[in-house]
């Protein structure tokens, strides 16, 4: 607020137009473009670049060979109408994004709030054991030892030890396996950064808050939580939700070291697989660009929508 | 009205017992999902071979051995490219990738906390937008603006992209802007230091925690990526991808396997446990306003 009104008052002073005012204040921080450039430069050539080709390559048939043809939105109509697996990959990423995204942001709130008031290296402990599997690389192919398909696989072997089973479960080419065992292990890898985020905004809010809180009335934990720890906490709410949503559409790593390329009948083919499919192996690339920005969409979607969500918390 | 406890000078809530049990029990149970298949692989490295195809396995190894990491290391040995080449690489870039994230990131945020430039706000809401979204959508056309530099293959495209990533910067000037004290920058302006001095001498020594917190992440990116679209040469391929193909091999090399994960789990894990509370300080600012 102070700024807009100090920039009002700099442009009815000086009694220069808007333009000249802004012309000025570039050359006045000319030192502040120079320490962004590097990183805007390369942030732009990796990032923005590639996604504003993406949605121009969409509209093309563009694959490398022969010379790209504009076909406006044929991709899309194929892409929505004639693509069985499509379809298949979105309801499989939904399914995805539905379960582990909110099961890993409560699971992270949950166990952040848990430790908030326990000593401070208790909390470090725990919070290392719930840090640990997200931060290790390719841990979680432990699962796949755990889960394997022949006897020496863990499950399998005390289930046919407890005679509950007869022959060992494929359990990663079976497609009422796959789906399920795939969310386990992505939810064990998703307590990141949105974890410590939370860890750090509950010990940021103030105490005294409790106290009056406490004398205002407040039963117990649940309307403290509810009344209090929420409201103070929404920014990390906000920037933990956006990391949880991000991470629940990025899962397909998981899905492909444990179940192969493609899963068995595309079972668990999320759009990303469907995207690398024709990126990087087919090399239809408009195709895969108009995977890529209906991917994109959903993403920015959903984070606009919980968004809004949680603006109105605690209110 | 609530019941409250005094216990020396602070007010303390009211907890009821039942609460206490049910987080308790809940807590121990999340735990143990998280924790046994951790504690499984670094079991599964110590264990003979006898206890690694007894049938039905047992969780805990009663001999335990270190031969699974010999046998890792001799299987190094055999590879077609010698192995201290893929740990090479892996060191070279993270390293290199991460120095430059570090100084990049750390400009640009500080020039967008700090100086109330034109534009500060919508480049720093474009950064944001872009932690919305998974890279994985752009690869395809990195991959063009890649070849069209003629960096396939090099090691620049795996660190030259790494010096952009988002998060760090994100993180960075959140932190700055919570922690360094306009009044303080203002009077080294005042005697006559550039922006850059200002930066560099004033408000970096300031925000030992996010540098940490930007390092660390960059770090375990880098350290932890596998086989990359940009990198055909096997010379040229990370320690990760090394270790992946000798856990390949199947079955047979199940201790080995177990033993070269824990090899590469314990850097990023150690790397938290030494610099735990200054990520958790950096997180404090981590917030979105709106």
């Amino acid at each position: 607020m102070s700024q807009k009104t100090a920039e009002k008052k700099a442009v009815a002073r000086k009694d220069m137009t808007r333009r000249q005012w802004l012309w000025k204040e570039i050359k006045r921080n000319k030192a502040a473009y120079v320490l962004v450039a590097p990183y805007m430069l390369l942030f732009t050539i990796f990032t923005v670049l590639p996604v504003v080709l993406s949605i121009i390559i969409s509209f093309t048939d563009f694959n490398m060979l022969q010379i790209p043809n504009i076909v406006w939105l044929d991709n899309y109509i194929s892409l929505f109408l004639d693509d069985d697996i499509f379809l298949l990959c979105c309801k499989n990423t939904f399914v995805f994004a539905v379960i582990v995204g909110p099961a890993s942001y409560l699971m992270s709130f949950l166990v952040a709030w848990f430790i908030n008031e326990l000593s401070p290296k208790v909390r470090a402990v725990v919070t290392l054991i719930f840090y640990a599997p997200s931060i290790s690389g390719q841990v979680y192919l432990i699962w796949g030892t755990l889960f394997s398909g022949d006897s020496y696989g863990w499950v399998n072997a005390w289930l046919l030890q407890f005679g509950l089973i007869d022959t060992e479960i494929q359990f990663f080419e079976d497609e009422d396996w796959v789906m399920p065992l795939c969310i386990v292990v992505a939810l064990w890898t998703s307590l990141g950064t949105a974890f410590l985020s939370f860890i750090a905004g509950l010990q940021g809010v103030r105490r005294e808050l409790y106290e009056a809180g406490a004398v205002d009335g407040i039963k117990n934990r649940w309307q403290e939580l509810w009344y209090i720890t929420l409201p103070q906490m929404r920014p990390q709410l906000m920037f933990g939700a956006v990391m949880a949503i991000t991470n629940s559409f990025g899962f397909g790593g998981i899905v492909t070291a444990l179940c192969g390329f493609p899963s068995v009948d595309y079972c668990a083919h999320t759009i990303m697989h469907h995207l690398e499919d024709y990126g990087s192996q087919r090399l239809e690339y408009g195709y895969s660009s108009t995977i890529a920005v209906v991917l994109f969409a959903i993403m920015i979607g959903a984070n606009a929508l919980v968004r809004k969500v949680i603006s109105k918390v605690g209110e | 009205m609530a019941k409250l406890r005094t216990s020396k000078h602070k007010v303390v809530l009211s907890r009821s017992v039942g609460g206490d049990a049910g987080i308790t029990v809940l807590l121990v149970l999340m735990g143990a999902f998280m924790f046994l298949p951790m504690l499984y692989v670094v079991m599964q490295s110590l264990k003979p071979l006898d206890e690694l195809w007894r049938f039905p396995p047992r969780f805990y190894v009663t001999k335990p051995t270190l031969k699974n990491f010999k046998d890792l290391f001799n299987l190094m040995n055999t590879s077609w490219v010698p192995f201290t080449r893929y740990i090479f690489n892996t060191v070279f870039t993270s390293v290199a990738g991460t120095t430059g994230h570090l100084f990049l990131a750390s400009m640009a945020a500080y020039a967008m906390a700090k100086i109330k430039f034109p534009g500060h706000k919508w480049m720093f809401k474009l950064v944001r937008t872009s932690l919305m979204f998974h890279a994985t959508v752009t690869a395809v056309t990195r991959f063009m603006i890649m070849s069209l530099f003629g960096w396939v293959d090099t090691y620049l495209a795996i660190i030259v992209p790494a010096f952009a990533t988002t998060l760090g910067l994100y993180l960075m000037k959140q932190f700055m802007e919570s922690s360094v004290s306009d009044a303080v920058l203002e009077s080294s302006r005042i005697d006559g230091a550039s922006e850059f001095r200002t930066f560099w001498t004033i408000a970096m020594p300031m925000v030992k925690p996010a540098w940490l917190t930007l390092i660390i992440y960059s770090f375990q990116d880098l350290w932890n990526a596998g086989a990359s679209i940009y990198i055909h040469s096997e010379q040229l391929k990370s320690f990760n991808y090394a270790i992946q193909q000798i856990t390949a091999g199947g079955i047979k090399r199940a201790g080995a396997s177990a033993a070269a994960t824990v090899i590469m789990m314990a850097v990023p894990i150690s790397v938290f446990v030494i610099t735990q509370s200054n990520i958790i300080e950096t997180m404090g600012s981590s917030g979105m306003k709106d």
